[in-house]
C-alpha cells in the first residue's frame, strides 16, 4: 500500500461537475495510514476480537497523532507496526477535564518507574485513568522524557512544526487536544509506549530502544476517557534520521478491571486506587 | 486526632545567607507547611535555604506573563540525559526554553520525578486514615489561584532537598534526604518567572525527616548594588 500524501492534479477541474467527479474518483484508496469505517471493517482486527466489538480502528500515520474519548470498560491496543512507532500517550478524564494522567504519581504511588503489565496509569486525584493490562513490547516504555518541542526539533531535525516532516511531539498533542477542545495546559506530562529509557546509578539516561515490529501494549479504560496520541520520534531518539512508523490503534467494548483481576491487589497502593476510582464512579451512577 | 506538627524554631537552623551575592529584592521566611510565591525577574538569583534540614520545598515554575508555559520535569530530564537536577541544569518549559538555571547547589543531587503529595494520593501511600493531612497540591491550588492559577496548571514539579534514587529495576521511593540545615540551591530567572513553593507538610515519608521546618527565600538582584 502506498502513503497517499496527496496524488495531485488528475483531471480537469475547470467546472464544479468535473471538480466534483474528480474529487469522488479520489475516494476508496487504501494507504497504509487510515481509519477504518465502521471499526468492525478493520483489515486489522486483533486476534480473539469480534468485530462487531470494535470501537475505534485505526492506523496512525508516522509522524501523526490521534485522539478518542471512549466508554469506561474500553480496551485499547496500540501496535507498533514496523518497529519504528513511538505513541506518547496523555490521558483526560472524560468526567472532569481538571482530572488527568499525573506521570509522578504514575511511578510513585506502584513505586516503580517502569511501565509494564498490571502498571496503574494514575491521574493527580488518586484515581487509575486506565491501565496496562498487556505488555508485548518487553517494557520498552518510557515515563520519564515526554515528548520533543518546537524548540529541541528545530535544533536537532532543522523543523519541529507540525506540517513540516520532523513535528515535535508536543505540536502533535496540542491539536489532538484542541480537537478534544482542550487547551495546552491541559496537556501534562505524556507515558511513551515502544521506545525504552533506562536510569543509571548516577540518573544517566539509557536509551533501549523498541522491541521491534509488532510490538504492542492493550490498555483499559478504568473511567470515561479522552485520550490523546502523538506517534513522533522519542526524545532521545539516537536516529539522526527521525525514527517514525505507522501505529494501529484498536479499541473494543471489553470490561474495566475488577478485584478478580490479579493488578488490582498486586500491591495496597493500587488496591486502594481502584477504591478510589470504584467509589468515584459508583457515586456518579456510572457501573 | 489530626496530628499537624511543625518546628518553627531549634537550635539546630541554620538560614544561612544568599548564595549570590547583590542588591536584596525579597527575603521571605516559608512557614512549615505554607505556600508561597514570587515573579522573580530575568537575571536576578533565588536562593532558597533549607533552613532545618532535608526540608523538601516543592516547586513550580511559570513564565510570568504566559502561564500556559510552564517548567517541564520532562523536558528538563531528557534535554540533560539524566533523572537528577544537580548545578548546572537548566530548567526547561513545556516548549523546551529556559525559565531558570540551578547556579548553585550544595545537596548532591535534587528531585524532580517525585511529584507532590496530595490528600488524594496520600490515600494511596498511607491509608485513607491521611486524607485530612495537608498536602503540597493544596498549597500549590491556593497560591496557584491567586495567579489565575488551577488544576489544570498543576503539572510534574521539583522537590528541592528531597531524595529520589531510582534502582536498576525501576523500584523507586522517597527516602532519607542528603541535606542539612543551611544547605541552599541557587536559581537564576532566565526570563520574569512566577515561582510558586509549597513547603511540604508531608508527615508519612522522610521528605521532611517527619518534620516540618522553614525555608527561606532570598532573591537578589547581582547586577544591583548590595
Amino acid at each position: 500500500m502506498s502513503n497517499d500524501l496527496g496524488a495531485g492534479r488528475r483531471a480537469s477541474t475547470a467546472t464544479p461537475a468535473q471538480a466534483r467527479d474528480d474529487a469522488r474518483g479520489r475516494a476508496g484508496t487504501a494507504v497504509e495510514a487510515m481509519p477504518y469505517l465502521p471499526p468492525s471493517s478493520s483489515p486489522h482486527v486483533p486476534d480473539g476480537v469480534d468485530p462487531g466489538d470494535l470501537v475505534w480502528a485505526e492506523t496512525v500515520a508516522g509522524p501523526g497523532y490521534a485522539h478518542a474519548t471512549l466508554a469506561r470498560g474500553s480496551r485499547i491496543r496500540l501496535e507498533d507496526v514496523t518497529g519504528d512507532a513511538c505513541a506518547h500517550v496523555v490521558l483526560v478524564s472524560a468526567l472532569q477535564r481538571s482530572e488527568r494522567l499525573n506521570v509522578a504519581d504514575t511511578q510513585k504511588i506502584p513505586w516503580q518507574a517502569y511501565l509494564g503489565a498490571g502498571h496503574p496509569l494514575l491521574s493527580g486525584d488518586g484515581r487509575v485513568l486506565a491501565t496496562v493490562v498487556a505488555d508485548a513490547a518487553d517494557g520498552r516504555h518510557d515515563a520519564f522524557c515526554g515528548v520533543t518541542t518546537l524548540a529541541s526539533n528545530h535544533a536537532r531535525y532543522g523543523a519541529g512544526e507540525a506540517h513540516s516532516a520532523t513535528p515535535a511531539g508536543r505540536e502533535l498533542l496540542r491539536l489532538a487536544a484542541a480537537k478534544e477542545g482542550l487547551a495546552p495546559r491541559d496537556i501534562p506530562p505524556s507515558v511513551s509506549f515502544f521506545k525504552g529509557v533506562r536510569v543509571g546509578a548516577d540518573g544517566a539516561l539509557e536509551w533501549t530502544g523498541g522491541a521491534g515490529a509488532g510490538a504492542a501494549v492493550e490498555l483499559v479504560a478504568e473511567v470515561p476517557l479522552t485520550v490523546l496520541i502523538a506517534n513522533a520520534a522519542h526524545p532521545l531518539d539516537p536516529d539522526d534520521r527521525y525514527r517514525t512508523g505507522p501505529l494501529r490503534v484498536h479499541a473494543w467494548a471489553a470490561a474495566a478491571s475488577s478485584p478478580a483481576d490479579p493488578w488490582w491487589t498486586a500491591t495496597p497502593e493500587r488496591a486502594r486506587a481502584y477504591l478510589n476510582t470504584q467509589q468515584h464512579l459508583l457515586a456518579r451512577g456510572i457501573r | 486526632m489530626t496530628v499537624t506538627w511543625a518546628t518553627y524554631e531549634a537550635g539546630y537552623f541554620d538560614r544561612s545567607e544568599a548564595y549570590v551575592a547583590g542588591a536584596a529584592v525579597l527575603d521571605h521566611e516559608i512557614a512549615p507547611r505554607a505556600g508561597w510565591s514570587a515573579v522573580v525577574r530575568a537575571g536576578h538569583v533565588l536562593t532558597l535555604v533549607d533552613v532545618g534540614g532535608n526540608q523538601s520545598g516543592d516547586c513550580l515554575i511559570y513564565d510570568a506573563v504566559d502561564h500556559e508555559e510552564r517548567y517541564s520535569a520532562q523536558a528538563t530530564i531528557a534535554a540533560q540525559r539524566n533523572a537528577y537536577l544537580v548545578e548546572g541544569s537548566v530548567l526547561l518549559s513545556d516548549e523546551g526554553r529556559a525559565l531558570m538555571t540551578v547556579v548553585g547547589n550544595e545537596v548532591e543531587r535534587q528531585d524532580t520525578i517525585g511529584g507532590a503529595c496530595s490528600k488524594e494520593s496520600n490515600t494511596l501511600r498511607y491509608g485513607h486514615h491521611t486524607m485530612f493531612h495537608h498536602a503540597c497540591r493544596e498549597n500549590f491550588l491556593l497560591e496557584g489561584a491567586r495567579h489565575g492559577l488551577g488544576p489544570r496548571d498543576l503539572v510534574s514539579n521539583i522537590n528541592w532537598f528531597m531524595n529520589v534514587p531510582v534502582e536498576a529495576d525501576g523500584t523507586l521511593g522517597i527516602v532519607d534526604g542528603m541535606s542539612a540545615p543551611g544547605k541552599r540551591v541557587a536559581l537564576r530567572a532566565e526570563r520574569d518567572v512566577l515561582v510558586i513553593i509549597s513547603n511540604c507538610p508531608q508527615v508519612n515519608n522522610p521528605c521532611n525527616d517527619f518534620n516540618p521546618t522553614p525555608l527561606r527565600a532570598i532573591v537578589t538582584d547581582p547586577e544591583g548594588r548590595a
